[in-house]
């Protein structure tokens, strides 16, 4: 049996050639074949790579889809997302537990089924949603997860539970979902009408430099959120020596609240891959890896159609030549294994050379030293896309829309408390209480801009710009009405982050569980006013120490929200007059004595 | 004018820092000069007689008297200092805090290899007070001013700090008083 | 092109090499820079973050940034101690350190640095996870509750010893030492004469029958702060 079995992970691993930097997919693959990864299969894996046991037992222990433990023939993935969680999914979490007879974390006596909870999974404008393998399944509700339980134990085909198909490509054949793209409002860059090609034709007609100049020119700042210039990134990419340049895409499209590139990449794929080839072309790379985040694993398929397309169409693949140029540049697809921290772009690459998605230390840069030790430029998708646009209709063109510090438009992923939920691209500079009004959320208490790294404000701030300046996002937006509690709201991305650092630096591997165990008090009521000065001081030294972008927004949650609602942390704490610590509670710390002595203090009784 | 008064305990220790309270040998003459000694086990004063200017607090709280004791400290006490690893981290009673509690009396009263024990039962009579889910060090039961940890914590860190706290000057520890063992 | 580069540490005018990190550069100049993660003649891992510095206002690992011209870089000012202090805090409260029976106190580092920094007990609560301890070999043992993942024993296997014996699993809360093998120590290559044995800062990685042998007063940090050396022996020539 086991000569069986390590001769089928050969296979795989010979797919590979049998190359460490390949890895992730490796295991995949044999995650993909046997439902999880056995120590054998470990063995093995390490045998037929030539490396350590250890380094494969590495990587898969970071991947929050790798498993290492028998799963059930089909894994249900609720998303627990505060969106999701607002939307009714403790209901449908409960009617999973009712109706499979398991908790989450667990697996039915039977093999079938694995029940498990995700971070956000890209859905917040139909949620709850649920990944049932790699089949998403959208707007659930308790009786619509005791019926798709009932379809499945009948046929255990996800791709059955797809009943009504979605709008745009996800009724494509290849991607065949259910998901609605829910796109609100169209804009001049990215959704106005596109001729494919025609832009890298243009391109081509240039000299890289020249291309570098006009995404300078037209001041294109990174779509991802940290908003660094893209002209420079590809100048410093292109300046470093080193032979092979790589092009990555980030599509690892993990922050809460954002789905702006799952919409980008259901609908405008040729646009993703025609920026990475400029992109190439600028810096001198002739590979191209798409970062896919795990969850978007039903896109595989389809995105890989349409490399297989362009290459045919001689765009990809070949060389490709225009009047004056010419250039070879292909694209090969990552998929990611769920992993937030892999969005940031140095865990990004350690994450698709193999290796845990541990962030890098900083110097060198990916521009110096990036992929496999090349110079690589990682741009996220939406920024790919407005460099096509901007290839096509001129740096002036696109300089003119936004602000100057923020030229162009920007995708907005809106979600929450609002009545038209969905992506919208709006010019940079648009106040956030219009887009508030245009979403529908005319109730809007809290509004968490920037995902779970970037601010929550009160409605004192809703009349400032979405801009670099003024409130930054990389694209999401959550909105809260006034019956939702912001404290519990700050807690469950502080709880998030805890789940999805990657425990390399002291700050932030530690400082959030400090952080988080002193919000629980003061939200408990156990919290005394010093606590909010605990709460900063902690909050600010995770920021300034932690080694990458992670830690360093981490604390953004509870340092926003002291900030902009600080009234509700103060009606919350007291003074202990005994000078006794509020944080101590008698009666939790007996309760287990209790149980097991059958008697209750005397003392404190 | 009266002395300004002192008193000490031990909770969840082993009275090694007392010891180290003795340690200061002929200086506790001088101790004596300057300080009289509330409820302590050095002179068997079982409650607080009045107001205290310094408590020193052995042991981290293991069960529900010591809290008790703890707080009554604080109420009494004007400055309350953690003496010994014990009270400043748990010390070696912590090291049930990694396991449940039912399994730590289940092994010291049922299934250790030394125990003893025909009845087969957990000793639960209503003198024993109630034990408390972990060990806790004293700063997160009460507010404490000053920790000296040590294990023991040497007879001049104790020294030094009452002299200090007791003529209103800062406690300032030189690096070699400050210790974890 | 091999010009020695010019950048002030706290007021100081120094040389530093072409490629020559910040924490090295300074303790050239006999200015320590708190460490633990960092450890001479292995690659820099960055993780520890106590050497953090501010270099142009901006706070920087000291172990990973190179030293660049014209920098301006303040290694101790009390905002930056503060740091530190809350870093050994951090660490001290994460496992489970017990230093009054541990083998490697007076010799324990994260100890050293908390003494240096001189902390009586962390502000912050105890964590007391719950972690384990592997003495399946004869001669070495691991005891995860002290282990501050500083990934020193990870590096010296793969780069010092060629062998990669231990390596990191799991990520967050989660993340610890691993060994090369399906479960136990004693089943990888690992030897005592290993250099990953004897670079532990702390009583994590650990040689059997040889604890408590220097009696208390005579161990490294019973009397001299740690980097007291580097602060004692200042190589002159590059101050200015």
């Amino acid at each position: 049996m086991t000569y069986l079995i390590n001769g089928q992970i050969e296979s795989i691993c010979v797919e590979y050639q049998r190359d460490r930097h390949r890895l992730l997919d490796i295991i995949r693959s044999v995650q993909q074949k046997f439902g999880y990864i056995s120590d054998e299969a470990i063995d093995e894996i390490a045998r037929c790579c030539s490396i350590p046991r250890v380094e494969v037992d590495s990587t898969i222990s970071f991947y929050g889809y790798l498993s290492k433990q028998p799963r059930g023939r089909i894994t249900i993935r609720l998303c627990n997302d505060i969106i999701d969680r607002l939307q009714g999914m403790e209901r449908v979490a409960a009617a999973f537990r009712e109706v499979l007879g398991i908790d989450f974390g667990r697996t039915t006596a039977d093999g079938n089924f694995s029940l498990e909870y995700a971070p956000c999974i890209g859905m917040c404008d139909q949620g709850p949603a649920a990944l049932v393998n790699d089949v998403v399944v959208t707007k659930l509700t308790g009786d619509g997860a005791r019926e798709m339980i009932r379809d499945l134990r009948e046929h255990m085909d996800p791709h059955r539970l797809v009943r009504t198909l979605g709008d745009g490509n996800n009724a494509h054949e290849l991607i065949s979902a259910m998901v609605n793209n829910n796109i609100r409002q169209r804009g001049e860059v990215i959704f106005s009408e596109f001729h494919p090609g025609e832009a890298l034709r243009k391109a081509l007609s240039m000299s890289p430099v020249e291309v570098i100049k006009e995404i300078k020119t037209s001041r294109l700042r990174g779509r991802g959120g940290a908003g660094f210039p893209t002209g420079m990134k590809w100048e410093f990419t292109r300046g470093a020596a080193g032979p092979n340049k790589y092009v990555i895409c980030n599509a690892d499209e993990g922050e809460p609240g954002t789905f702006k590139d799952r919409v980008l990449l259901t609908e405008c794929p040729e646009m993703v891959f025609e920026g990475m080839a400029i992109a190439g072309y600028a810096i001198g790379a002739e590979q191209g890896i798409v970062y896919l985040r795990g969850e978007y694993a039903y896109l595989n398929n389809y995105l890989e159609q349409v490399l297989q397309k362009l290459r045919k169409q001689g765009m990809l693949g070949a060389r490709f030549c225009s009047t004056k140029h010419c250039f070879n540049f292909d694209i090969r697809i990552q998929m990611g294994a769920g992993a937030y921290i892999c969005g940031e772009e140095t865990a990004l690459i350690s994450s698709c050379e193999g290796l845990r998605g541990d962030p890098k230390n900083r110097p060198p840069f990916p521009a110096q030293k990036g992929y496999l030790e090349n110079p690589t430029c990682v741009n996220n998708v939406e920024t790919l896309c407005c460099v096509v646009r901007i290839l096509e209709k001129g740096a002036a063109w696109f300089s003119q829309l936004g602000t100057t510090d923020s030229p162009g438009t920007k995708l907005l992923s809106i979600s929450g408390d609002c009545r038209r939920p969905g992506v919208y691209e709006l010019p940079f500079g648009v106040k956030l209480s219009e887009v508030l009004k245009l979403a529908g959320a005319d109730n809007a208490a809290a509004v968490q801009v920037g995902g779970a790294s970037g601010q929550m404000v009160g409605s004192a701030d809703f009349h400032k710009p979405i801009s670099y300046e003024g409130l930054a996002t990389g694209g999401s937006i959550m909105v809260f009405g006034p019956h939702r509690n912001v404290l519990e709201i700050a807690h469950y991305f502080l709880e998030f982050f805890i789940d999805e650092s990657c425990g390399y630096c002291t700050p932030c591997r530690v400082g959030n569980t400090l952080l988080l165990e002193r919000l629980e008090q003061i939200i408990e009521g156990r919290g005394e006013p010093a606590d909010l000065d605990y709460l900063q001081q902690l909050g600010q030294s995770i920021k300034a120490l932690s080694r990458c972008g992670l830690g360093q927004t981490s604390p953004n949650p509870v340092l926003s929200t002291l900030k902009n609602f600080k009234p509700v942390y103060e009606q919350l704490v007291k003074v202990n007059p005994q000078g006794f610590r509020s944080s101590f509670d008698i009666n939790r710390a007996l309760e287990e004595a209790s149980r097991i002595t059958e008697r209750r203090s005397v003392i404190y009784e | 004018m009266a002395k300004p008064r002192v008193a000490t305990t031990s909770l969840a220790g082993c009275f090694g820092c007392h010891m180290s309270i003795l340690d200061i040998d002929d200086r506790i003459l001088k101790l004596v000069e300057l300080v009289d000694f509330d409820k302590s086990p050095i002179d068997d004063f079982k409650t607080f007689t009045g107001r205290c200017a310094v408590g020193l607090i052995e042991g981290g709280c293991c069960n529900e008297e010591n809290v008790h004791v703890l707080q009554d400290f604080r109420q009494h006490c004007d400055i309350l200092i953690s003496l010994g690893d014990c009270a400043t981290m748990g010390g070696i009673p912590a090291l049930r805090n990694t396991i449940p509690l039912r399994e730590c009396l289940e092994e010291a009263y049922l299934h250790g290899p030394s125990v003893y024990n025909p009845s087969g039962r957990i000793p639960n009579d209503p003198e024993i007070p109630l034990l408390l889910n972990k060990v806790y060090p004293c700063h997160e039961v009460v507010k404490i001013d000053y920790h000296l940890p040590g294990c023991p914590p040497s007879a001049d860190t104790i020294w030094e700090t009452l002299v200090a706290l007791l003529s209103d000057k800062p406690v300032q520890l030189p690096y070699e008083l400050i210790k974890y063992d | 092109m091999n010009d020695p580069i010019k950048l002030t540490i706290d007021g100081v005018e120094v040389e530093a090499q072409p490629g020559q990190t910040i924490i090295e550069a300074a303790g050239v100049s006999g200015i320590y820079i708190p460490r633990l993660c960092h450890y001479q003649g292995l690659k820099p891992h960055g993780s520890c973050r106590l050497c953090t510095v501010t270099v142009n206002g901006k706070p920087m690992a000291s172990c990973t940034q190179p030293a660049g011209p014209g920098m301006i870089v303040e290694t101790h000012t009390p905002h930056l101690q503060e740091f530190r202090r809350q870093i050994l805090e951090m660490l001290l409260v994460e496992g489970n350190h017990f230093c009054m029976f541990c083998e490697k106190s007076g010799l324990c580092e994260l100890q050293a640095q908390a003494y240096r920094h001189g902390i009586t007990a962390p502000r912050y609560p105890y964590l007391f996870p719950q972690r384990s301890v592997d003495a399946s070999h004869p001669d070495i043992w691991i005891d995860h509750n002290r282990c501050i993942l500083c990934a020193r024993c990870v590096r010296a296997s793969r780069d010092l010893d060629g062998k990669n014996v231990f390596q990191f699993v799991g990520r967050g809360r989660h993340k610890q030492v691993a060994v090369n093998a399906r479960a136990r120590l004693a089943d990888t290559t690992v030897n005592l004469t290993d250099r990953a044995i004897g670079i532990c800062p702390v009583g994590a990685l650990l040689k059997k029958r040889v604890g408590y042998q220097i009696p208390i007063g005579q161990r490294s940090y019973d009397h001299q702060s740690i980097g007291a050396e580097i602060e004692k022996s200042p190589c002159s020539a590059s101050k200015k």
